[in-house]
């Protein structure tokens, strides 16, 4: 079993969806990881805050990406699978492959302490 | 009550008071020296109350006893000490006085209970030891509770022992840091010690119930000091009132398994839920999600009969997120099913064919009743390999009047 990571990219320029919505969104977001953990195959993960900062070299802080660029990363799940192809099935599922420009992107996770 | 039945009502609760506190004072690598004195004790209430009747307060004499007991053992151990090695003189432990004041009684049991739940030691030797020093078990009891002979129970106490001297084992609660960590595995043997009365396969019902008492009296014990009172402990409260609360509808006459759709609503103790629902209450505080927490939501769910769709989706968002904390088989069959019943059985059985629990004979259960009405033949394929898979006869038994029915 190999770990990998699912990285949830949204668009945000297609606008942010009403309490009902995020509602519907946030439990189809559970019911689907619930059945990845009911596999037994969840090893972790969270959502994360829309705000953020970045910091680039020269000391240079910024309040979030959000300007400069048209997506961002909403969260991501650690997953166990045997190989790419069952981590790719697992992920495509993911509700948020339902929103127009949002995507899913699965990495293994390579680590540098060895792990087998 | 006539001291035939009195003795073996005050071993129940006072034994273990006296072995803590008595260990305490000693040490833990005196520990069966501790719980000789508590025995001798009792043995000298026997004799001694046969003889001249029941004291006027026997507790209060069996404290004095006991207090005596330990004076003399101590002032030998100290001669003995300070012939062979006089130079331990001034040690400052050797006080001969035995604290049996309430405060001292309660927290020397607690601590005891740290003592004893030590991931150092196999979880059902933490329980055995519960059992017999925290709950005034007899071997006998504990082998009837296992299913297994009194042999192996005093060979894995005395190994569980033997492991927690080697380890210096003290009597005392852990530090502030230490303390979450240390009382996860309290909580799990206490869990433990429920669920080995709630579903063993032991026949024995009285026994049964009473280790669900015990480890109930164990939880409320740390709610009600200052110290261990912490959400997650009253989140495993809440969830063992809770179940608790079914223990008299859940069987027959005969003692066989009613299911929980079939049972008498009439017959939930309300008084349980209502102290399960206080203690869910109470543990609503801090800001951690102890497995604890989702399964006394879960379980509060199962105490409102009523089919709504409210229902089903908490439960299914609870199981949603207890897989994710802890992954159990059961836990992933029950959430399939509250996937069924929120979001309908297509959804669960494309669920369930995905779950590697080919071996379980409850994963064909949970296939049968979601193919029940949609595919009827597969329904009841599902139910035959239950049943071949199926190890108690009490199961095979179920599966059968299931297969009957459809």
């Amino acid at each position: 079993m190999d770990e990998f990571i699912l990285l949830f990219h949204f668009d945000q320029t297609m606008g942010s969806p009403s309490p009902e919505q995020l509602k519907i969104y946030m439990k189809q977001y559970h019911d689907w990881v619930g059945g990845i953990a009911a596999q037994n195959k969840f090893n972790g993960g969270t959502g994360l805050s829309t705000e953020g900062r970045v910091l680039k070299p020269g000391n240079v802080i910024t309040d979030g990406p959000y300007a400069e660029i048209k997506e961002t990363i909403a969260g991501f799940i650690t997953i166990k699978a045997k190989d790419f192809d069952e981590a790719v099935n697992l992920a495509k599922n993911c509700p948020m492959l339902n929103g127009e420009g949002n995507s899913v992107e699965v990495r293994k996770i390579t680590g540098t302490h060895a792990k087998d | 009550m006539k001291e035939s039945g009195l003795i073996p009502d005050l071993f129940r609760t006072e034994y273990r008071k006296l072995v803590s506190v008595l260990c305490k004072h000693f040490g833990f690598d005196q520990i069966e020296v501790a719980e000789d004195i508590a025995s001798d004790t009792f043995l000298t209430a026997s004799q001694d109350w046969a003889q001249k009747g029941l004291p006027s307060n026997p507790v209060a004499w069996l404290y004095y006893v006991a207090k005596n007991k330990a004076r003399n053992h101590l002032q030998r151990d100290f001669l003995f000490a300070n012939k062979i090695a006089p130079e331990i003189q001034n040690n400052s432990s050797n006080s001969t006085e035995i604290d049996l004041s309430p405060q001292n009684i309660n927290d020397s049991q607690l601590q005891m209970m740290f003592a004893v739940c030590d991931d150092a030691i196999p979880s059902e030797a933490q329980i055995g030891l519960s059992l017999r020093i925290l709950c005034g078990f007899g071997i006998q009891e504990i082998a009837d509770a296992f299913l297994t002979s009194k042999e192996t129970i005093n060979k894995r106490l005395f190994r569980a022992k033997e492991k927690l001297r080697e380890r210096k084992t003290k009597i005392e609660f852990p530090g502030e840091t230490e303390l979450e960590g240390r009382l996860a595995t309290v909580l799990t043997t206490i869990y433990l010690l429920f669920n080995e009365g709630y579903y063993s396969v032991s026949q024995h019902q009285t026994l049964r119930k009473e280790l669900c008492l015990e480890a109930m009296r164990l939880c409320t014990m740390l709610v009600e000091n200052r110290y261990t009172n912490k959400p997650q402990v009253n989140a495993l409260l809440s969830l063992m009132c809770f179940h608790a609360s079914r223990f008299e509808a859940r069987q027959d006459k005969n003692g066989d398994i009613i299911l929980y759709d079939e049972q008498d609503v009439n017959r939930w103790n309300a008084e349980l839920i209502s102290k399960g629902g206080y203690f869910l209450d109470r543990a609503a505080t801090g800001d951690q999600l102890s497995r604890y927490h989702l399964e006394a939501g879960i379980a509060y769910w199962n105490t409102q009969k009523a089919d709504t769709s409210e229902k089903w989706e908490n439960i299914l968002q609870y199981y949603n997120h207890l897989l994710q904390i802890e992954y159990s088989p059961i836990a992933a069959l029950n959430r399939t099913y509250a996937l069924a019943k929120a979001n309908g059985k297509e959804e669960a059985i494309a669920a369930a064919e995905k779950l590697n629990l080919k071996d379980n004979h409850f994963y064909f259960m949970l296939l049968g009743e979601l193919y029940t009405g949609i595919d009827n033949q597969k329904a009841i394929a599902n139910f035959k390999k239950a049943y071949a898979k199926a190890r108690t006869q009490a199961d095979k038994l179920t599966i059968q009047r299931r297969i009957d029915n459809s």
